[in-house]
């Protein structure tokens, strides 16, 4: 409880700090919001209108805390470039986004657990070779670009997906979850081949142990060793390196929906960045920020559900 | 136990992905006959409401739902909408307009000629600093009389019939900032931000004859422009204005129709002429006679493209100048000389400021970099984002040089020529010069129409004389569209006419 309690402080905090940061590192670039929404036919009585409107002439401090105090009410504001209410703006995203990061976090670890724990198995056998060799050249693609690839295989060659052809999931959830699953492979990809090389190098540290040793002595196969008694080790710097990436692919996603055209979370915060559009901006980096955060805590509890000598009551 | 638990686990994540790869066997659904998808480069990040919309972007998908009581046809004439007829008095003071009987809002209500006056009023307030179209400063009065709407001007205007495009919407409506309520042919349906924007045919259309073709149109927001002829290609989207030429080259001909026409826009790198040393003529002179467009425009657009001599195109007809595209042909020496004249014998260094989402824009100042180059003037390229340009350059007036594209915001002539005049709030090079300003009054008032046209040309004569900018050219524009349709028609307005379009046989 007391854990609980610590946590949820810690975290408001550190979405405090990295809003207010954000906020003010807004005002300091170039660009205002009243003349990105008038463009051209701006003049100045129009201009001052509108900042007076939006409320953009009082001091960053103040407009800062406003909108603090209004978040924590739950209103998140009025988008100032599309007039609608922030939070129906994004709330319909949250789930592309989510799904995104989700199935990349499934693919990541289907692919990366069973090619782990096969390599280590066979290691310096042909398909050991294979794979680590293959491995190494994914690692260093960046996902926009294995994004691009897959679109060029999986899109215009073998065409089993029409690029750019997203359909909405409130239309068709089935088709939705199709055309997710090859930006979720993009995201996947790369980080999952990191995860097989920890994986390998975490097992193979392992089989000189002494347990290891015993274990077999007590008459179990290779399988049984590894399964029972060398994952339960070697997969606690997996799950570090796998919490770590999942805040990755969120952040990561933004990118990939660029080159899939996913209208997630990703694709409003680029565009309200260059509109200057505040409300929609400082929201989103509410909501991931939150997501960053709460996925380290679960990566705080599996490790003490998995290692029992690791707890966070004291620490 | 335990070793079922991290087994099953892995099973058990597998069946999502397995679940996604069977869902997809039932994928591809190919819409029916009468829709269509047209390819929008950036989402309506705007208010809906037409009187305050600014976005070209915008307006140009608006253009399908919202009518004025006249409107432009695709030859750049306005045609009667809402309005029957009009009638423009000899002094050009009055214009009184007759209501067309039976016209219906999306919403079922007729319009009324309430309505009509709660428009015009509505961007003629003054209330807020300056009307919501400018150019309704000049209104004395609005009145109804039987079946008439009538404006009073206080100063004589032939040209503000162009301002009468004005969208006519419901007094009712209480949300024109989300919910776009109008008389034209396509009826709002719903957005979805960066996604899309989607419209339905309007059955109740007053004009039979032009209603509408295609049942259900959907405005799809292009997310990355670089790949958009696989998505053409695909069957994602069906039409797409301004589409790069090189996305262009890459459709297959048997299915896709590519469009070519002009952008409608004056592409020059525009001057600051506040600054030094751009305050100097024949530094602006040397800059002129130091450029070729041609090599511009091969290098920007495969030599597509038309040249300009001044701040006006084409699309204008009897306003534009062919001639004013030789005041200065390329002449390196000439152009050195006048440096030295101009006390810079051995060049300068300068900035130019361009958005770094136009692409042709960036291009274009790259080659003038190097052309400069050869008389010993140094460009540097700052590449800024759009939204700082905006406030920099264009409000601020704080840049030396940029390389831009300047419209029209409505078909007169005015419109691209008053933001020279000394104290336009648009006059955002700081050109200034009495007898531009006094050309300009004398054709704005003008009531004859050869008097004007001789006025406004003046004007021109005087920006390219003086080398108020360095004038490129009106850019290329290109439109690919699906074989499946056909009747996409170019105005030389920022419009993308949906109703015209119709299934080919």
């Amino acid at each position: 409880m007391r854990y609980a309690l610590k946590k949820i402080v810690t975290m408001m905090i550190t979405v405090i700090v990295v809003t207010l940061f954000v906020y003010i590192a807004f005002n300091l670039i170039s660009g205002d919001p009243a003349i990105s929404m008038l463009g051209t036919n701006a003049t100045p009585e129009r201009l001052n209108a509108l900042r007076e409107e939006l409320h953009l002439n009082d001091p960053v401090i103040v407009r800062y805390f406003r909108w603090l105090i209004a978040l924590f009410k739950g209103d998140m504001g009025v988008s100032y470039s599309y007039r609608i209410d922030v939070s129906t703006m994004i709330f319909d995203k949250i789930p592309v986004t989510a799904t995104m990061a989700a199935m990349s976090f499934i693919l990541m670890i289907v692919i990366s657990i069973p090619l782990g724990i096969h390599t280590s198995k066979y290691q310096g056998g042909v398909l050991d070779r294979i794979i680590m060799i293959l491995n190494q050249i994914i690692m260093s693609i960046p996902p926009f670009f294995s994004g691009i690839l897959i679109t060029l295989i999986f899109g215009r060659i073998l065409k089993i997906f029409t690029p750019g052809g997203y359909v909405s999931y409130s239309n068709d959830f089935g088709g939705f979850l199709w055309y997710m699953f090859f930006p979720s492979l993009a995201i996947a990809l790369p980080k999952a081949t990191m995860a097989v090389k920890l994986l390998r190098g975490s097992l193979i540290s392992e089989y000189n142990m002494d347990y290891v040793r015993t274990a077999y002595s007590k008459g179990n196969t290779t399988n049984g060793v590894i399964y029972n008694h060398m994952l339960k080790n070697a997969i606690l710097p997996v799950i570090t390196f796998l919490g770590m990436a999942l805040t990755d692919i969120i952040a990561g996603s933004i990118i990939v929906e660029q080159v899939f055209g996913i209208p997630g979370l990703g694709r409003i915060l680029l565009t309200s960045i260059s509109n200057r559009d505040y409300p929609v901006v400082m929201a989103i980096i509410v909501i991931i920020s939150f997501m960053v955060l709460v996925v380290n805590m679960l990566v705080d509890i599996i490790y003490s559900l998995i290692d029992p000598r690791i707890s966070f009551e004291d620490k | 136990m335990k070793k079922t638990t991290l087994r099953g686990l892995l099973l058990l994540l597998m069946i999502p992905v397995l679940a996604v790869a069977l869902c997809g066997c039932s994928g591809d659904k190919k819409g029916k006959g009468s829709s269509i998808v047209v390819g929008i480069p950036q989402d309506l990040e705007d208010s809906l409401d037409p009187h305050k919309v600014e976005a070209a972007g915008t307006k140009e998908v608006l253009f399908n739902i919202f009518e004025g009581l006249i409107k432009p046809d695709s030859n750049g004439d306005f045609i009667p909408a809402v309005a029957q007829s009009y009638e423009v008095s000899d002094d050009a003071l009055t214009y009184t307009f007759t209501l067309r009987d039976g016209v219906k809002f999306h919403d079922g209500s007729t319009v009324t000629l309430q309505d009509v006056k709660y428009s015009i009023d509505r961007c003629a307030d003054t209330s807020g600093g300056s009307p919501l179209v400018a150019a309704y400063s000049n209104i004395k009065d609005t009145q109804i009389d039987g079946n008439n709407f009538i404006i009073h001007l206080n100063e004589p205007d032939t040209e503000f019939l162009a301002y009468m495009t004005t969208a006519i919407i419901p007094e009712s409506n209480k949300n024109p900032d989300t919910n776009p309520v109008g008389t034209g042919p396509y009826m709002f349906v719903s957005r979805s931000p960066q996604e899309n924007f989607i419209v339905k045919k309007f059955d109740d259309y007053y004009d039979k004859d032009h209603a509408a073709h295609i049942e259900n149109v959907t405005f799809k927001v292009i997310g990355n422009m670089d790949t958009v002829a696989m998505e053409l290609q695909s069957g994602a989207i069906d039409l797409l204005a301004r589409i790069p030429s090189t996305q262009a080259e890459l459709l297959d001909k048997n299915e896709f129709t590519i469009l070519e026409e002009t952008m409608n826009l004056v592409q020059a790198l525009y001057l600051n002429n506040a600054e030094a040393p751009f305050d100097n003529v024949k530094v602006r002179q040397a800059l002129c006679y130091a450029i070729d467009p041609a090599e511009i425009m091969l290098f920007v657009s495969d030599g597509k493209g038309t040249e300009i001599g001044s701040s006006m195109f084409p699309a204008f007809g009897k306003y534009y100048m062919e001639e004013l595209n030789d005041t200065y042909n390329q002449d390196l020496d000439k152009a050195k000389q006048l440096l030295s004249e101009a006390g810079y014998p051995d060049g300068f260094s300068f900035d130019i400021t361009v958005a770094s989402n136009y692409t042709q824009h960036v291009d274009t100042a790259q080659v003038l970099s190097d052309e400069f180059a050869k008389i010993g003037v140094t460009a540097n390229i700052k590449l800024v984002e759009w939204d700082s340009w905006l406030s920099d350059v264009y409000n601020d007036r704080k840049f030396q040089s940029t390389v831009v594209g300047v419209d029209a915001s409505s078909l007169t002539a005015s419109a691209l020529l008053q933001r020279f005049t000394s104290d336009s709030s648009k006059n955002f090079i700081n050109y200034s010069n009495p007898a531009y300003d006094e050309a300009f009054a004398k054709a704005k008032t003008a009531t004859d129409e050869d008097e004007k046209t001789k006025y406004y040309k003046e004007c021109e004569r005087i920006l390219s004389e003086d080398a108020a900018n360095v004038y490129i050219q009106d850019l290329p524009e290109f439109v690919a569209i699906s074989n499946k349709f056909t009747g996409y028609e170019f105005y030389p307005l920022y419009v993308q006419d949906i109703a015209k379009i119709r299934p080919a046989d």
